[in-house]
């Protein structure tokens, strides 16, 4: 396949194109940032009004499971570097691998938020209204779990939504259609990931390390 | 441009049905197809508008409850800021004019393009079902904890908003790779079209703002699901927070609305002036200014929420800042005028219509952002006639005028330009008739979003319902003469208005290639100085 | 000019009434001036320079240093003159003197309450005495509202999780309306209430008065005054008109089939019921909105609203 077949009519050159997508990526990640910061916001104020509660609540979040899934996410920020430094080199059969072991750490890390989850709502640790347990003091607990889940849900699904922009990327750097010529999706995959992983870097300590 | 290997088939004319506009990715098309929706809903908003003041003719229930008009006054105010004035010029004129300004072939990303309108769409058609389904009353602003806990598709409007705001979001970012990496060799950043900086600040805006109204519409949703205790009281939230979140978005959203107003009005000033732009760094950076000093003004909508006095201090002193970049503007565009060789056609007309309004606009606000003042004409109808001179009398406008500039570039007829002044001329008188006794309204101290009002307060109610009658009218004027063009309008030519801007220097209207072969930049879009215009 | 701005502007019955207007005076002059300026040369040139024949080319002249300082620099002085008279003018009205008669102001959907110092609760009727300083403590029960005295140019928004201060020192006898500016709902264009300035000696009276309101007279009238100063006609009429609620006319010892189905005739119990716990049985077709009075009313004031109601059937 020629360089050329990949670079749409109307970019003059595949360099344009490719400067185009990253550009067109990074404002959109610039986007997300807002996004989250919305709740981040949101945060910061209910604990500035609320410091004895979220102090108590915090400790209803399991610490290790939360240090695992950070080191699962970190360590798949590192395969999909990988992945992309594979393709550069136009070695389309190993950066799929990379793409794999991605996909597969991003399972391992909601499989671990499942279970979080499911014993959140076993013990009845819940946002607003369905808020039933008891064992933590202070004001208006349930806005900590509100936030909790808010910032972990949306999270989450930003997770669901990498894992399907992996997949797509992964069967095609398979079929073939990316080259060290031409990888840019496979690289604003990349990007997307990073951003990702760089939320729940933020979202660690703040929900799960506080006190 | 003569010799072309290209065949010269207008972008009409190619690839015509249904299905192939529907999977388009060309920026025109799809530039119309945002159009007709967009006046679509100017159409839904606008007979809202007048259910709205046919009800306040008089005092007490004229023709419905108080229920019904509280919807029919959120439903218009949704509909014309969330599906209409927001999209109306950069989705609909920008994607049209803006790649061809840059001497592009389409915009960045064209599949993303077509997939905003779609995102549109859907939102579009929530809002609209949420409409037939009985509308909600809460006020576009949807303050806390009234729409938590209000009856009503409140869950179907945000959720409407949010979509709308994706949609806003993609295309301000389209614009922002597509200016950064698509224009053409020779056309700099000071010398490219006005137009260009104006899209270029909105879009900072819409990348910038917009997910916090996305996040604050989750919020909403999931307060009235789960009472997740963000902003209800009863559940430890805030309500005065939702205030702050909505307005972090919604400030910066009005100059979302008024930039690309500005940037039209520097196009059409300098053209039927034929006149180089007097200032155009300071118009650039006004424009840039203006966006970014836009997300520092927020607070400026809660002086009356017991927010601090310091917090009120700075929100009023940097809202003072925004009124210096738009008087440079004003300023400008006058000297632009100065010794210019003045065309009164239709466009223009519009034009100068923009530069009355808005400086009405513009200096009643400054009322507002006088702390003590606004104390007394906050929520009052001085703010609804004060935010209609800026966003109607302003973007709307300044949206018709650039419609009528564009229209033969768009369609390939002229209209006729005798009915084109006398709309342009209703419009402008009906549209004071309407506004203009609110202001009085609101001085005396009518509050906004009033159902029936004391009998003191009749006669300006009874001017601004006949005015706004009047203005119904002259727009029905206006469309007609649109639309008769399409039909028996009079073909029309490369470049009618005599511009030296890119857009007009390809066939009339446009291939879908946009020009048959890249253009070389020999000029600036204003230097009317220097060169000739070919016609 | 001055007369004009008069014209504009609701009476001014407050301390801050005239320095508000002044600055309004201020910034219309300025406005007007700026606006001539702009429209006067728009129009000027439009005549002036109109194009004539054919197209030629014109002046490349865009900038003018000097020109572009001199419309930067005055606007921006003038701009901050209003900042800093805006500003200075709202410490004053936003600091209540300390020796403030404090009155608490409650908003819910759609009545206002005002709780004087000796602890009487007055609806629908704020009375504050003349040339006294009168700090007023904010708050709602339900959604937002906001208090607005045009005369006194003063609003301020009633939070339901806070308390919001306004204040202001009344200069001239008479009522004045009194508005709510956040939208609230289905009467929101009907949540107003008077604002009553008197002598201090008759506000003392007053308060008196109020505070040992005199029993007996005729319950009729009593329940006749209570309606109109609650707010009761906002949402019920006395004409037979569906309002928010259903009307009072002919409604005593009528049938009324409720929205759990049952039928409840309208007795003294039910009408006493429906102004202490008005969601206990609400009438089909109507949403449950009514507020309770409980503690508001007191009980001779209900026996009166029933004695009203039944006065109501007779003609």
């Amino acid at each position: 396949m020629s360089t050329q077949f990949h670079v749409a009519h109307h970019f003059t050159d595949a360099e344009q194109q490719r400067e185009s997508a990253k550009l067109g990526m990074w404002l959109f990640l610039l986007t997300e940032i807002l996004l989250f910061g919305g709740v981040f916001v949101a945060y910061a104020v209910y604990r500035v009004w609320n410091p004895e509660m979220f102090i108590n609540a915090h400790k209803a979040l399991d610490v290790s499971l939360g240090t695992i899934n950070t080191a699962v996410l970190i360590i798949s920020s590192l395969t999909v570097a990988l992945g992309i430094r594979e393709i550069q080199l136009g070695r389309a059969k190993t950066s799929w691998k990379y793409l794999l072991v991605t996909i597969l750490l991003a399972c391992v890390f909601l499989v671990i938020k499942y279970f979080e989850y499911a014993h959140k709502f076993h013990e009845g640790q819940l946002p607003g209204k369905f808020y039933t347990y008891e064992g933590i003091v202070g004001t208006n607990p349930h806005v900590f779990f509100s936030i909790y889940f808010l910032l972990t849900g949306i999270h989450a699904f930003h997770i669901l939504i990498g894992i399907s922009l992996l997949t797509w990327v992964m069967i095609r750097t398979m079929k073939g259609h990316f080259s060290s010529e031409y990888y840019t999706p496979v690289e604003i995959t990349g990007l997307y990931w990073h951003l990702v992983d760089l939320i729940w870097i933020f979202l660690f300590p703040l929900l799960y390390l506080i006190g | 441009m003569s010799s072309t290997n290209h065949s010269n088939v207008s972008y009409l004319e190619d690839k015509k049905g249904l299905w192939n506009w529907l999977t388009t990715v060309d920026h025109k098309k799809i530039g119309l197809m945002y159009l007709g929706l967009i006046l679509a809903s100017f159409l839904v908003g606008g007979i809202l508008a007048m259910l709205v003041r046919m009800e306040l003719i008089s005092p007490g229930e004229d023709f419905y409850s108080a229920d019904t008009y509280n919807r029919f006054f959120t439903m218009h105010g949704v509909v014309m800021i969330f599906l209409f004035i927001i999209p109306s010029i950069p989705a609909a004129l920008g994607n049209f004019v803006l790649p061809l300004m840059v001497g592009a072939k389409d915009v960045a990303f064209p599949r993303l393009n077509l997939a905003s309108w779609y995102i549109y769409v859907v939102g579009l058609l929530l809002a609209f079902w949420a409409l037939l389904y009985g509308g909600v009353d809460t006020g576009w602003t949807f303050y806390t904890p009234y729409s938590s806990e209000v009856k009503g598709p409140v869950a179907m409007i945000g959720l409407a908003v949010f979509i709308l705001g994706f949609s806003s979001i993609l295309t301000g970012l389209n614009f922002i790779v597509t200016i950064h990496k698509l224009r053409l060799p020779g056309i700099t950043w000071f010398n490219m079209p006005l137009f260009l900086w104006g899209m270029y600040a909105t879009a900072i805006i819409q990348i910038l703002a917009t997910p916090v109204i996305g996040i604050t519409m989750v919020l909403l949703l999931f307060e009235r699901m789960s009472g997740i205790g963000i902003f209800d009281p009863s559940m430890g939230g805030d309500p005065v927070l939702f205030q702050h979140f909505f307005w972090f978005y919604s400030h910066p959203a009005v100059y979302i609305m008024i930039l690309p107003a500005m940037a039209i009005i520097s196009e059409l000033i300098s053209t039927f002036s034929h006149k180089k732009i007097f200032g155009y760094k300071a118009i650039a950076y006004s424009s840039v200014a203006i966006a970014l000093i836009s997300f520092l003004v927020w607070g400026h909508h809660m002086f009356t929420s017991g927010q601090s006095r310091f917090a009120a201090m700075v929100f009023s002193f940097l809202t003072f800042g925004v009124a210096v970049p738009s008087a440079i503007k004003v300023f400008n565009w006058l000297a632009t005028l100065y010794k210019g060789s003045i065309s009164l056609e239709t466009p223009m007309l519009y034009a100068l219509s923009f530069l009355f309004l808005f400086t009405i606009g513009g200096l009643t606000g400054l009322f507002l952002g006088t702390l003590a003042v606004d104390i007394h004409l906050h929520d009052t109808y001085f703010v609804v006639a004060h935010f209609h001179y800026v966003m109607f009398g302003g973007t709307v406008v300044a949206f018709i005028g650039g419609l009528h500039y564009w229209w033969p570039k768009m369609t390939g007829k002229m209209f006729n330009e005798t009915w084109g002044k006398i709309g342009a001329v209703l419009v402008f008188l009906g549209f004071n008739f309407t506004f203009m006794p609110q202001f009085l309204a609101g001085f005396r101290g009518m509050p906004r979003r009033y159902f029936t009002y004391a009998d003191e307060f009749t006669i300006f109610n009874v001017l601004s319902s006949l005015g706004a009658f009047f203005l119904g009218i002259a727009f029905v004027i206006v469309g007609i003469n649109l639309v008769m063009s399409l039909i028996n309008g009079k073909k029309a030519g490369q470049n009618p208005w005599h511009s030296l801007s890119l857009e007009w220097q390809t066939q009339t209207p446009p291939i879908t290639e946009n020009f048959a072969q890249d253009p070389v930049i020999t000029h600036g879009p204003y230097d009317y100085d220097t060169q000739e215009v070919n016609h | 000019m001055k007369r004009i701005i008069d014209w504009m502007m609701p009476e001014a019955a407050s301390t801050v009434s005239s320095e508000i207007d002044s600055i309004t005076y201020f910034i219309f002059a300025v406005s007007l001036v700026f606006f001539l300026i702009i429209v006067i040369s728009m129009i000027h040139f439009v005549i002036k320079y109109q194009r004539k024949g054919k197209l030629e080319k014109t002046s490349g002249v865009d900038q003018n240093h000097v020109l572009e300082f001199v419309w930067t620099a005055i606007p921006t002085v003038l701009l901050v003159m209003m900042f800093v008279w805006g500003f200075r003018v709202y410490l004053d009205m936003s600091i209540a003197p300390k020796d403030s008669i404090e009155i608490k102001v409650t908003g819910q959907k759609w009545f206002w309450t005002f709780t004087y110092p000796n602890g009487y609760v007055s609806p629908g009727e704020l009375v504050v005495p003349l040339n006294k300083p009168v700090k007023t403590l904010i708050s709602s029960r339900d959604v937002i509202h906001s208090m607005y005295i045009p005369a006194f140019r003063i609003k301020m928004d009633a939070l339901p999780n806070r308390y919001t201060v306004a204040w202001f020192e009344a200069t001239k006898p008479g009522t004045y309306p009194l508005f709510c500016t956040e939208y609230c709902g289905t009467s929101h264009s009907k949540m107003l209430a008077t604002v009553k300035v008197l002598p201090y000696g008759e506000y003392l009276q007053w308060l008196d008065d109020m505070a040992n309101m005199a029993t007996g007279g005729d319950p009729v009238e009593l329940g006749k005054k209570i309606y109109a100063k609650n707010a009761c006609n906002t949402c019920h009429s006395l004409d037979g008109s569906t309002m928010v609620g259903p009307s009072w006319k002919g409604i005593w010892n009528a049938s009324h089939q409720m929205a759990d189905g049952t039928t409840v005739k309208v007795d003294e119990n039910y009408i006493r019921e429906s102004i202490l716990n008005p969601q206990a049985k609400i009438r089909a077709g109507f949403q449950g909105v009514m507020p309770s009075y409980q503690g508001l009313l007191k009980e001779q004031e209900i026996e009166g609203v029933i004695a009203y109601i039944k006065s109501l059937e007779k003609n």
